[in-house]
């Protein structure tokens, strides 16, 4: 199936097909191997309350195309923000600079490419009629975190949504257009008492409307989760030092997976050989119990796309199956280099950014255990159930990643809170170590953010319960 | 074309005011923008745009609403001001909301020579030329140097604008250079990247494309055979581009943003002793040519220098105008436009005066510690000063670089860290808007074995 109707572009900014053919055309004036273009226009608003008034209401709206000329491994890029003719053919000529023999071409454009797939099909409510409802949303969400405890004291939470349309047309003849919606709540808790001061912090979305805060995903009840976990940090001991098993919890814990292996099986690392990963296809990286995959195709995911930024469909793709590598993400300059195809992961933040390999979902699949039986089979260990953000260094492999709520595991029992650590250990190692596998697999509940190259894009983790036979815990108490 | 930005300025804050705001500011900017990364001696992606954006604030008495836009065509820009004044109506009444106080604006724009016309004469030949030399002196300074990400020269030239119904009209026209070298070094089948720089507003400051490579090649060798290393309790050396991040969290902490909302370590102490004696921290948006430098920030108000913490003693918070009334103090010129148009806190030239101690010194004068070269992962709190983060260093051993270290991590209290500065190097380098030299802290938990 297709989107109804017209590209907005077309209906709206006054472009037409044959405008899109020429541009191409200047593009190609040098001899690159190929061309295309990108156009966007992202609107989103976002109304934040804090101290319980509503003190921002913002619009934004970021219109622009992008152009690329590929030629052998070299990339030539610009951008204009002005749709007229002039703008974007001199940032064709521009990004045409690359490229170094005199042929031409003229190029021709296909009827609109199918998705194969419509992930988030909605109706689009203007986003003025839904402001009051946020506002009396953000003010359920505000009183449900203080009535939670008397130690709350400050609430800031925020409502943000996207509409972004994009229109890839290329020097082959692909012309595909997608919209792609995106709402986020996301909500912070400051706990005090005796000068003590903790956080908490939750959120959810996905690719939906504001209907899914009306349903599934309660601001009330992220509210309360928020205030939970910073109540429970004023109670909080440091955190241990040293080398243990850790168990971690399904869902948001995920985010090990994004750092420790995700980002190092991008394809454009292994095609230039700066990652620990490189050359490890077909070689075992993980214990028999893992099989992770990346996933851009889950209705109403945050990290789901119909098309990636480069107009090919997004896809399920086996990263890790029982220990074995299979592949990498691939974008298009990567997998025509590397003589693989496509899968579907070249992403970009926006029309002034040239598409890189990135993360859709990504996420272990569920095993055979329980919770139970993983957490009873601890001695002594870290139980780690909320996380904050995740590093990692491609080429040397050791990622880290920092716990936000955790506890202590004694003789097969969860026992004492503890305050937030690093857990720092070695990508293509960590997973070996990996020796239960629970059967309750969730995926996040929609917050993820993935940084690369200065590039933010919207991501999905999920995981099981796993155990985890060794990583360093960063901190304190010996 | 800074006359040109003005004028669409002046325009949009004179639209809000006829749709009935209050009160309004508009802050453009204008792009130029060039990069280009060469790898292994062939240019791997070249970049170049010219971008433009406008963000707007709007006042209904103290009520506000912001908006950006990078679609600056005359009709779609009126109808988001239109909106914007629309979406004010709807936010609450905040008393310490509206425009900086009239006398918070400069009464003489000075030059803070931020602009260097010779930029343009450099071809875009020569530009890659640069990138491909810093590649290849980092390639040429050891056979250990196998691979490489590339090397970068990037270059942006910007006009920024400010207008606003009180009568406030700025701009202010800045170019900046940087040139960056990512060398990958291998030994016994493992990788260790780093990478070395300079970035300046100034053509002729720019560092040689030969001593970048071969710092950045020297800087990806020296952590090669890394290897973790004993849990236990020892000092902790940062080099200079680590420790500006240990200053960026006590930016953090003294924002006028984090204080009022108490999401800070440092709420409270105005006048107590925050760090050792050694420690002197200011915060100067009139530096000559710095890279965090203006005139006047993005809300109009004249820039100054703010001491933040002398000789230890925590003297000032950083203020926004918002953030000033809200606790009672003048706006230190620090209000920064975030993407939606609102404004938040930010550092201009924030950074930590160097001390007598030669970063040697400082190494010899430890028996066994670490020698801090990298920081990954987000394990710092500034709400209570928790600090958790992964470590790349070097080991020291009696006073001398030993071996490479790394999968550990580092952890503490940025309280105690900042009290137990024992020695601050003479060697700050200004290479962003936060900067530092080389700090020695008394002791750390060392998480490893």
């Amino acid at each position: 199936m297709n989107l109804p109707g017209r590209s907005v572009f077309l209906e709206s900014y006054g472009v037409t097909i044959q405008d899109i053919e020429s541009y191409l055309s200047a593009a190609l004036e040098r001899g690159g191997d190929y061309a295309d273009l990108f156009f966007e226009l992202r609107i989103n608003h976002s109304i934040g309350l804090e101290e319980q008034l509503i003190k921002t209401a913002t619009k934004a709206v970021n219109l622009g195309v992008g152009i690329r000329v590929l030629s052998g491994e070299k990339t030539g890029y610009a951008y204009s923000e002005n749709l007229d003719r002039e703008s974007i053919l001199k940032a064709a000529r521009t990004a045409a600079f690359i490229a170094s023999s005199s042929a031409g071409g003229s190029v021709g454009l296909s009827t609109p490419t199918d998705h194969g797939h419509n992930l988030y099909p909605i109706t689009l409510m203007p986003a003025e009629l839904e402001i009051r409802e946020k506002i009396a949303l953000l003010e359920q969400a505000d009183a449900a975190a203080r009535s939670y405890d008397a130690r709350i004291r400050q609430v800031q939470a925020s409502f943000v949504d996207e509409t972004r349309h994009t229109l890839l047309a290329s020097s082959e003849g692909r012309y595909v257009w997608d919209v792609q919606p995106m709402v986020r709540f996301s909500i912070t808790c400051i706990a005090e008492e005796n000068g003590n001061r903790q956080y908490g912090l939750q959120g959810g979305g996905g690719r939906r409307t504001l209907e899914i805060f009306r349903e599934a995903l309660d601001p009330r009840a992220l509210a309360r989760e928020a205030a939970r976990q910073a109540v429970l940090l004023l109670g909080a001991q440091e955190a241990p030092a040293g080398p243990m098993e850790v168990v971690l919890g399904p869902g948001w814990p995920g985010i090990l997976l994004h750092e420790a292996i995700g980002h190092g099986l991008e394809a454009d690392f292994n095609r230039k050989r700066t990652s620990a990963f490189s050359g490890l296809v077909g070689q075992k990286v993980a214990s028999e119990l893992c099989t992770v995959v990346d996933d851009g195709t889950i209705p109403f995911r945050r990290g789901s796309l119909n098309v990636d930024d480069e107009g090919n469909p997004t896809n399920r793709t086996v990263l890790i199956e029982n220990g074995v590598l299979k592949g990498y993400l691939q974008d298009r300059l990567s997998s025509k280099l590397m003589g693989v195809p496509a899968t579907g992961n070249g992403r970009r933040q926006g029309y002034d950014h040239i598409p890189l390999p990135r993360m859709t979902n990504t996420f272990m699949m569920a095993g055979q255990s329980t919770r139970e039986e993983v957490i009873r089979s601890v001695k002594r260990g870290l139980y780690a159930t909320h996380f904050g953000g995740g590093q990692v260094d491609i080429t040397s492999g050791k990622f880290v990643f920092t716990a936000s709520e955790a506890y202590l595991i004694e003789d097969g029992k969860v026992t004492a809170p503890v305050k937030g650590a690093s857990l720092i250990g070695d990508g293509p190692t960590v997973l070996k170590k990996v020796t239960m596998v629970a059967n309750d697999l969730q995926l996040d509940q929609g917050i993820g953010i993935c940084s690369k190259d200065g590039q933010m894009i919207p991501v999905g983790v999920g995981l099981p319960t796993i155990k985890i036979d060794q990583i360093t815990v960063g901190g304190t108490r010996k | 074309m800074i006359s040109a930005l003005k004028e669409i300025a002046r325009r949009v804050v004179d639209r809000a005011k006829e749709k009935g705001a209050s009160a309004a500011d508009a802050f453009l900017r204008e792009d130029e923008t060039f990069g280009v990364t060469v790898r292994r001696g062939e240019v791997e992606k070249l970049k170049e745009a010219v971008s433009q954006n406008l963000r707007l604030r709007v006042f209904l008495g103290n009520r506000t609403a912001t908006s950006q836009t990078s679609d600056l065509s005359p009709s779609r820009v009126d109808q988001l001001v239109d909106e914007t004044v629309e979406m004010a109506h709807l936010t609450s009444a905040d008393e310490s909301g509206g425009l900086p106080d009239e006398d918070a604006y400069p009464t003489e724009v000075p030059d803070l020579r931020l602009s260097d016309p010779t930029w343009s004469s450099l071809s875009p030949d020569q530009r890659i030329d640069l990138a491909r030399r810093a590649e290849a002196a980092a390639f040429q300074a050891d056979s250990r140097i196998t691979n490489s990400e590339g090397a970068s020269f990037e270059f942006e030239r910007s006009e920024t604008v400010l207008a606003n119904t009180v009568g406030f009209v700025g701009g202010y026209e800045a170019t900046a250079g940087s040139l960056v070298s990512v060398p990958i070094a291998e030994s016994n089948g493992s990788m260790q990247q780093d990478y070395w720089f300079s970035v300046t507003r100034y053509r002729d400051k720019l560092d040689s494309p030969e001593d970048i490579g071969r710092r950045a090649a020297q800087r990806a060798l020296r952590r090669l055979g890394a290897q973790k290393v004993k849990t236990c309790e020892v000092p902790i050396v940062f080099d200079p581009l680590v420790a500006r991040t240990l200053v960026k969290h006590v930016f953090d902490a003294v924002s006028g943003d984090a204080i009022y909302r108490k999401r800070s370590f440092l709420v409270g102490q105005t006048g107590e002793q925050v760090a050792s004696e050694s420690v002197t921290i200011v915060d100067d948006a009139r530096l000559i040519g710095g890279l965090g430098s203006s005139p006047f920030d993005d809300e109009g108000v004249a820039t100054r220098l703010t001491p933040v913490v002398e000789n230890g003693i925590l003297r000032s918070y950083l203020h926004s105008a918002y953030t000033g009334r809200k606790l009672g103090a003048r706006p230190t010129g620090n209000g920064s436009r975030t993407g939606g148009g609102n404004i938040s806190v930010g550092p201009t030239n924030f950074y930590l005066k160097p001390g007598q101690e030669s970063p040697d010194a400082i190494i010899a004068s430890v028996k066994s510690g670490l020698y801090v070269v990298e920081l990954i992962g987000f394990g710092v709190n500034t709400v209570n000063g928790d600090y958790s983060r992964g470590v790349t260093g070097l080991w020291i051993e009696d006073g001398k670089l030993a071996y490479a270290v790394q999968e550990v991590t580092i952890a503490g209290n940025l309280r105690e860290m900042l009290r137990n500065i024992e020695m601050v190097g003479n060697d700050i380098a200004f290479i962003g808007s936060v900067a530092a030299p080389t700090l020695k802290i008394r002791s750390m938990t060392l998480s490893g074995e």
